[in-house]
């Protein structure tokens, strides 16, 4: 509660958690993979969850954007209760305030650079072309892709896929953005150029950040860090850690 | 819009071998399709043409009850010469109708003198004959250029001057009873001989209509049938319900009867069953656009559930998954059509330059088919494939929009 504290204290939070609670059912077992979290993340945060395996990171993602919905307890993402949003709510909030990125990468393949980037403002955002045009290439410019524009994914590196993931995610001017372990599939050097990349965007645009590691040195980039552990949270760095 | 048919176009490109194969299949099965449409529908035309322009016209008019007579041609259900002139008279102001000719039948004996046999005797007016059977003066042989006949004159058919040894220039005679019971008989000069249109079998002769009357001593100018030519053949049942409608005499009045050539010919059967045919060929082709389609997109999800998962994560709202997966199947559907289209075309084009004959009757040698491709049946079929294309795509479009999100982004 103390965490919700400090968020009310500094700044409105996008992300408030009480109490959360997510249960599974494997087989005839029930599987608690959240046991009563909360937390409040203030806007224009840097925020890692750490975590052994099955700690419950991906679940508490997966509620943060709005792809699962809470067993107990009270969740609200910019102030809307996601418990309330059902499938077609959610992916029209999803596409309207949250950005996506995902450990291995999932560009679409048969797109190029450019394509890929702009598929959510297609897709979701269904902006007219030249706003599309102007936004992707301000994206591209600002991951440093603007020169791959034109490649397609399997001609070029995991750390460039990961950019481009990054602008797919900021493109449609998003207010907070989901990684689910974004560097695991990279080695050292380049998973921190892109956490790197992340914290810079996140100056400059004002995004929210959120991600799981489960790297220690990945985590010292984070400004504030919450462990999970068996599915209960508790706070481990940042500013009052 | 534009920007979802590229996304579909890839991603059906992105397997474009089993694309290719899909689409070519659905195109040969449109060319097989269109192919069988065209030559069936050739060969239907042709036959239909062959009945009606040289034996029985498009359609007739006779007195109520004579059709049911039909094999004992009934003296006693003529149409009065008051029928005639009324019929004459709709049949004139109808725009759809090309040519009428009036016909006295009646069943008589054939004799050469040496031996006799029975025969169906049509007393024709020639020249109204002639306009609305404009296949029947080529049957004749000799050929002549003044016209079917004369009075005092018979057209034999070949049957009966093969089996009598009848040639041009005897002289026959034709015996029969008249309504009132007597006998009455006259002779004729052979003018020429009648080929059957499709072989030995046929007991038709002609004579002229005023001889008939004299034979059978009627002393009004009856008639049997009309015979009907119209402008086109297409508005046959409407111009038949329409010549119903004006000929009705009221409840409980003697009325005509009309009935279009389908009515009466048993090769409407025939004509029957090669729609009959062509319905079985289209059916075919949709079950293999349905079946190839189908396998190709349900491939397709299941080969991208993790893409599925992403592009819902990412908010694509479950309508426009769906439309993406639709249009990938409408484009399968359009591109199989379209070269199946021009396959279609170009084999008619060819089918004209090297003609498909076979031949068809005794007298009239050999039938060329000219198989052509009607555009409403080129839509049809290319609509019909498209809209199978797009229903077979259905049901998984509709599995990937409601596709969940993290389970699909779990998928290895």
């Amino acid at each position: 509660m103390a965490d919700i504290a400090f968020a009310e204290a500094h700044a409105a939070p996008v992300i408030r958690a009480d109490t959360v609670e997510k249960r599974y059912r494997v087989g005839d077992v029930e599987v608690k993979a959240l046991k009563g979290v909360s937390f409040a993340i203030a806007a224009g945060s840097f925020v890692s969850f750490v975590g052994p395996s099955g700690s419950g990171k991906t679940t508490l993602l997966n509620l943060l954007g709005c792809l699962d919905r809470p067993d107990g307890g009270r969740l609200t993402v910019f102030d809307t209760d996601i418990a309330g949003l059902n499938r077609r709510a959610a992916a029209r909030f999803r596409g309207a305030n949250i950005g996506f990125i995902f450990q291995d990468f999932n560009l679409m393949p048969v797109l190029t650079v450019f394509e890929n980037v702009e598929y959510p403002l297609i897709m979701v955002q269904n902006w007219p072309s030249r706003r599309r045009r102007e936004r992707v290439m301000d994206m591209l410019a600002a991951v440093g892709m603007a020169e791959q524009a034109g490649k397609r994914p399997d001609q070029i590196s995991g750390g460039q896929k990961q950019r481009v993931a990054v602008a797919r995610a900021l493109a449609p001017e998003t207010r907070l953005v989901l990684a689910d372990e974004p560097t695991a599939n990279l080695d050292h050097d380049t998973a921190y150029k892109v956490i790197d990349l992340m914290r810079r965007l996140k100056t400059e645009l004002g995004v929210t950040f959120v991600f799981s590691t489960h790297d220690p040195k990945i985590v010292a980039a984070a400004e504030i860090v919450f462990r999970l552990e068996d599915g209960r949270l508790s706070r481990e760095g940042g500013p009052h850690a | 819009m534009l920007s979802l048919i590229v996304i579909a176009w890839r991603n059906l490109m992105r397997f474009g071998r089993r694309t290719l194969l899909t689409a070519g299949l659905i195109a040969i099965g449109v060319l097989a399709v269109l192919l069988f449409v065209a030559l069936s529908g050739s060969f239907k035309n042709l036959m239909i043409g062959q009945f009606t322009d040289s034996v029985m016209g498009d359609l007739e008019i006779h007195h109520k009850g004579y059709v049911a007579s039909l094999d004992n041609l009934p003296l006693n259900l003529n149409l009065t010469p008051a029928q005639w002139q009324r019929a004459r008279a709709v049949l004139a102001a109808d725009k759809t109708v090309a040519a009428y000719a009036p016909v006295v039948k009646f069943g008589g004996l054939f004799s050469n003198f040496t031996e006799s046999t029975n025969v169906r005797v049509n007393g024709i007016d020639p020249a109204r004959e002639a306009a609305v059977l404009p296949l029947l003066p080529g049957r004749v042989a000799p050929a002549d250029a003044a016209g079917l006949l004369k009075p005092g004159q018979i057209l034999v058919p070949q049957l009966l001057a093969n089996g009598m040894k009848v040639k041009v220039g005897d002289t026959v005679v034709v015996v029969t009873t008249n309504r009132d019971g007597s006998v009455n008989g006259r002779t004729f000069t052979v003018r020429g001989i009648v080929s059957d249109l499709s072989g030995p079998g046929g007991r038709d002769a002609y004579i002229d209509i005023d001889d008939a009357r004299h034979i059978l001593r009627l002393a009004t100018p009856e008639v049997s049938e009309v015979l009907v030519r119209l402008k086109s053949l297409e508005t046959l049942h409407a111009t038949v319900a329409a010549l119903r409608s004006a000929l009705d005499g009221g409840p409980g009045k003697p009325a005509f009867e009309v009935h279009g050539w389908d009515d009466l010919s048993p090769f409407a059967h025939i004509a029957r069953l090669i729609d009959l045919l062509t319905l079985f060929v289209k059916v075919i082709l949709v079950s293999i656009a349905l079946i190839s389609i189908m396998n190709v997109m349900i491939m397709a999800v299941y080969e991208r559930i993790r893409e599925i998962g992403t592009i819902a994560a990412i908010g694509t709202p479950p309508g426009r998954i769906l439309g993406l997966f639709l249009i990938e199947g409408l484009l399968l559907g359009v591109i199989g059509a379209a070269v199946g289209i021009a396959l279609s075309l170009g084999a008619v084009a060819v089918l004209h330059v090297h003609k498909v004959s076979f031949a068809f009757g005794m007298g009239n040698g050999t039938v060329i088919l000219s198989p052509s491709l009607r555009v409403s049946d080129i839509v049809t079929v290319g609509v019909v494939v498209i809209v199978v294309a797009v229903l077979a795509s259905l049901q998984p479009a509709w599995k990937a929009a409601r596709m969940d999100p993290i389970s699909a982004l779990r998928h290895i």
